[in-house]
């Protein structure tokens, strides 16, 4: 029994530092895309995250104008990492709308007050339903979504400032 | 030619090292022969002057610090020539290389003192031990030395340091790190006792009252490292919030928790010869979790919120040393498990039983913290990220907290080995007494989830139960420790009782006012008197006047800051609080809407210090354990000393 317990801890050991070997050698942003690019939005419909915004849906993604879909979350901390970038894209023309995960109205609201608001519409996902739909396993992913409301282009993470120029083109390669 | 002596220092350290290992494993082998004992002979002396060499070794580093020696790369990259001297200082272990050095020094200084005082060890233990610590301290020799070098030149001395950066200069900031190392390496000693007992079959009380001032000095220093930087965090990061989840803070509670369980263990060990596999399992465990946590931050394997530099090389080695020491241990336990042979019984209803629970409970909340630490790397690995946040660890940690809780206000009524829970049936009911008025109490200032409700409810019960030992008792002639263990527990029921009411009763307020406005947050009255741009030697800043009035108090003046630093150009916020008995006013300066008017967000926080002064308590229990544990030790040995005189005399 005692060794059953060392031995399945020494194999624990071994998994992690396999694992944490292995995550040092990688790139840093060497990411599997979402099987979803290249597909139309699927229909959704998320309430706005204060009392005055309105509804989000699929059909908001359609009026020619193309977007960066923003997921994320208050209580997540690479979050904050990429707000000032978020800023930046949306100084440089670029309209951000973000869904926030698992969230409430008030911390949503706090971080935007501390963090600053690059977004032009807010939407509550409490229940990840969207984030699932479009392939988005965490927070914070950013999604590229053409003027016909398809998915064109997916980063995962935090956006750092060698993304801010990467995010721009895919959003002129969608049509801005 | 400083730098040159301090390298030569730690190279002489390091074989002394070498030397510590190879002799102790050698007097192993030959046992009681002739060269045997030379070899032993020598192994203490070595363990001292390694001791000695390698804190030579750090003061040679510290003194290229004061002077801003600018031709060494470490000091140019770290130090500036006006910065103030505390910080000159405290720049020595503020970078990785001279923390790595502080580890080594502190390791070593342990090693040394082990090898001066330690005298109720049989010798194969201690030597095994000494070997064991050396073996252990080869690796971070091997580390610095070779790459990690603090004592580098530049082929061009530089013309000015750049580390003037303002943010660390921060007397909080200074401290921390070493406080957390202290606790790291008291670990990494219990560690190398635990290698040692191991080694020699010799698992029983005498290592475990070896062992345990070690990891009783340990856990002070990771409680008191662990509850200034939640405070730092608090105060600088103006955010509101003292705990994040963020990998750096869970790096240092991991640590905490298995010395936590271990301190218990250790106990039981040292008084009743129960639970050896358990000690020896959780010294390892303590090691281990204090290695990861060095990896993880020196990694920069994970994103944070600490800004440390990402390197994959040093992630690397401390990754190996990680897995040769902790596989090698988990490896000689396997060995040797059957030799760790059942201590004494005792019955489920029994103080030792309560402590077991407590511990499998604590290993629980590790382990939920540890796979919530490391569940992005493992997703990362399969190609996503991912962040873990409070929705996880707070309710799925909550679980195991909150028996834990209830087991720790009854635990130490119970009598050692067998109790009847008839016995304790009456201060139980007390305690479930004292828990509903306060649930009541709290329902009625008003309710906010269940979690803070119920944790109001036992910290009120514990904060009771934690006193309930010294019932009956001539409180003149309750040993120290027993002191101790009240006042830490009583510490976990302040802290809890913080804990919950920050949660339940914060008051927040985001409002947008001119100068010359008023609002309202909770029962203070805040009015804006005056915004106007101030600046510093290298920032500027928005300051908010503001006059703040509790009831009907006289108004008292905060002034919080929104900082911007040029270089490098930082955006801070400089929160401004004002502390009452009873709980803090947090007001930070956000920056100008729209309409010209000023964001400013306001917090009334009841009795949120209540979570730091229980974490000194936590610590101060601690110390007064430690101090009766020693002095205690001490008496024993006075004695024997006499018995065995007076034995010689007749």
């Amino acid at each position: 029994m005692k060794r059953l317990v060392i031995i399945i801890a020494l194999l624990g050991l071994a998994g992690f530092v396999a694992l944490a070997a292995v995550k040092m050698q990688q790139p840093r942003d060497d990411f599997v895309r979402s099987a979803m690019i290249g597909q139309p939005l699927p229909a959704f419909a998320l309430p706005a995250a204060s009392s005055e915004g309105e509804e989000l849906t699929q059909a908001d993604f359609r009026d020619g104008t193309p977007r960066l879909l923003n997921v994320w979350a208050s209580w997540c901390v690479p979050c904050i990492a990429e707000a000032p970038q978020l800023s930046e894209l949306q100084r440089q023309g670029a309209d951000i709308v973000g869904v926030a995960i698992n969230d409430t109205p008030e911390n949503i609201a706090k971080f935007l007050a501390d963090y600053g608001d690059p977004y032009s519409a807010v939407a509550s996902d409490r229940m990840s339903q969207l984030q699932l739909k479009i392939g988005s396993s965490g927070v914070p992913e950013t999604f590229v979504i053409d003027g016909d409301g398809v998915i064109r282009y997916q980063h995962l993470g935090d956006i750092m400032e060698r993304d801010v120029p990467v995010l721009m083109a895919e959003l002129r390669k969608a049509g801005l | 030619m400083i730098a040159e002596l301090g390298l030569a220092a730690l190279w002489l350290a390091a074989a002394l090292a070498l030397l510590q290992l190879a002799t102790g494993v050698l007097a192993l082998r030959s046992g009681t022969s002739d060269t045997g004992a030379i070899l032993s002979a020598l192994v203490r002396p070595v363990a001292i002057l390694q001791g000695l060499l390698v804190s030579f070794a750090f003061l040679m580093l510290m003194w290229l610090f004061a002077r801003t020696d600018l031709s060494v790369a470490l000091v140019a990259a770290n130090s500036h020539s006006d910065k103030p001297m505390i910080f000159k200082l405290a720049g020595t272990w503020g970078n990785h290389e001279g923390s790595m050095l502080l580890w080594i020094t502190v390791m070593a200084l342990a090693g040394g003192l082990i090898g001066l005082a330690e005298r109720r060890l049989p010798e194969p233990t201690l030597l095994a031990t000494l070997s064991a610590q050396a073996f252990v301290g080869l690796g971070f020799y091997a580390f610095l030395l070779f790459s990690s070098n603090p004592f580098a030149r530049l082929a061009q001395p530089a013309a000015e340091g750049m580390g003037l950066n303002p943010l660390l200069q921060d007397i909080g900031l200074a401290l921390h790190p070493p406080t957390l190392y202290f606790g790291y390496v008291g670990l990494s000693v219990a560690f190398s006792f635990a290698v040692g007992a191991l080694v020699t079959r010799q698992v029983g009380p005498d290592f475990a009252r070896a062992m345990r001032p070690w990891v009783l000095g340990a856990w002070i220093f990771l409680t008191l490292g662990i509850t200034a930087g939640s405070y730092w965090a608090y105060y600088e990061l103006g955010w509101g919030g003292w705990w994040f989840w963020d990998p750096v803070e869970n790096a240092s509670l991991m640590p905490w928790l298995a010395a936590t369980a271990l301190l218990h263990s250790v106990s039981v060990l040292a008084s009743r010869d129960a639970l050896r596999a358990w000690t020896i399992m959780l010294s390892v465990v303590a090691f281990s979790m204090s290695m990861l946590g060095t990896f993880l931050v020196r990694s920069g394997i994970l994103t944070s919120v600490h800004a440390f530099a990402v390197d994959p090389e040093r992630g690397t080695f401390i990754l190996a040393l990680l897995a040769l020491y902790v596989g090698g241990a988990l490896l000689l336990f396997a060995l040797r498990v059957q030799t760790v042979t059942e201590g004494e019984r005792f019955a489920v209803t029994s103080r030792e039983g309560a402590l077991v629970v407590n511990n499998v409970l604590l290993s629980a909340i590790l382990g939920i913290v540890l796979l919530g630490t490391l569940y992005p790397i493992l997703t990362e690995a399969l190609g996503f990220r991912v962040s873990v946040g409070p929705p996880y660890f707070n309710p799925v940690g909550a679980i195991f907290v909150m028996p834990m809780l209830a087991v720790m206000a009854v635990g130490p009524l119970l009598r050692w080995r067998r109790d009847r829970l008839e016995r304790i049936q009456k201060p139980a009911v007390f305690l479930i007494v004292m828990v509903i008025p306060a649930i009541i109490l709290s329902l009625m200032v008003g309710y906010s989830g269940i979690l803070p409700l119920l944790g109001v409810g036992l910290a009120a019960g514990l904060a009771v139960g934690s006193f309930l030992p010294l019932r009956g008792r001539n409180l003149l002639r309750v040993p120290l420790n027993v002191w101790g263990m009240v006042i830490s527990h009583f510490g976990i029921a302040v802290a809890l009782f913080g804990m919950s009411s920050e949660a339940a009763w914060s008051v927040e307020k985001l409002a947008a006012l001119n100068a010359g406005d008023q609002t309202q947050v909770g029962p203070w009255t805040v009015d804006l008197t005056d915004v106007r741009p101030r600046a510093g030697p290298n920032w500027t800043a928005i300051e908010g006047t503001m006059l703040a009035r509790y009831g009907e108090q006289d108004p008292i003046k905060v002034a919080p800051q929104s900082r911007t630093f040029w270089s490098p150009v930082q955006q801070t916020t400089e929160s401004a609080l004002l502390t009452r008995w009873n709980g803090q006013l947090y007001a930070v300066m956000g920056s100008q809407g729209d309409d010209d008017r000023w964001q400013v967000r306001l917090w009334w926080k009841p009795f949120v210090t209540f979570i730091w002064y229980g974490g000194i308590l936590i610590g101060l229990g601690g110390l007064l354990a430690l101090i009766g544990r020693l002095q205690g030790d001490w008496k024993r040995r006075h004695t024997e000393r006499r018995i065995a005189e007076r034995a010689a005399a007749a």
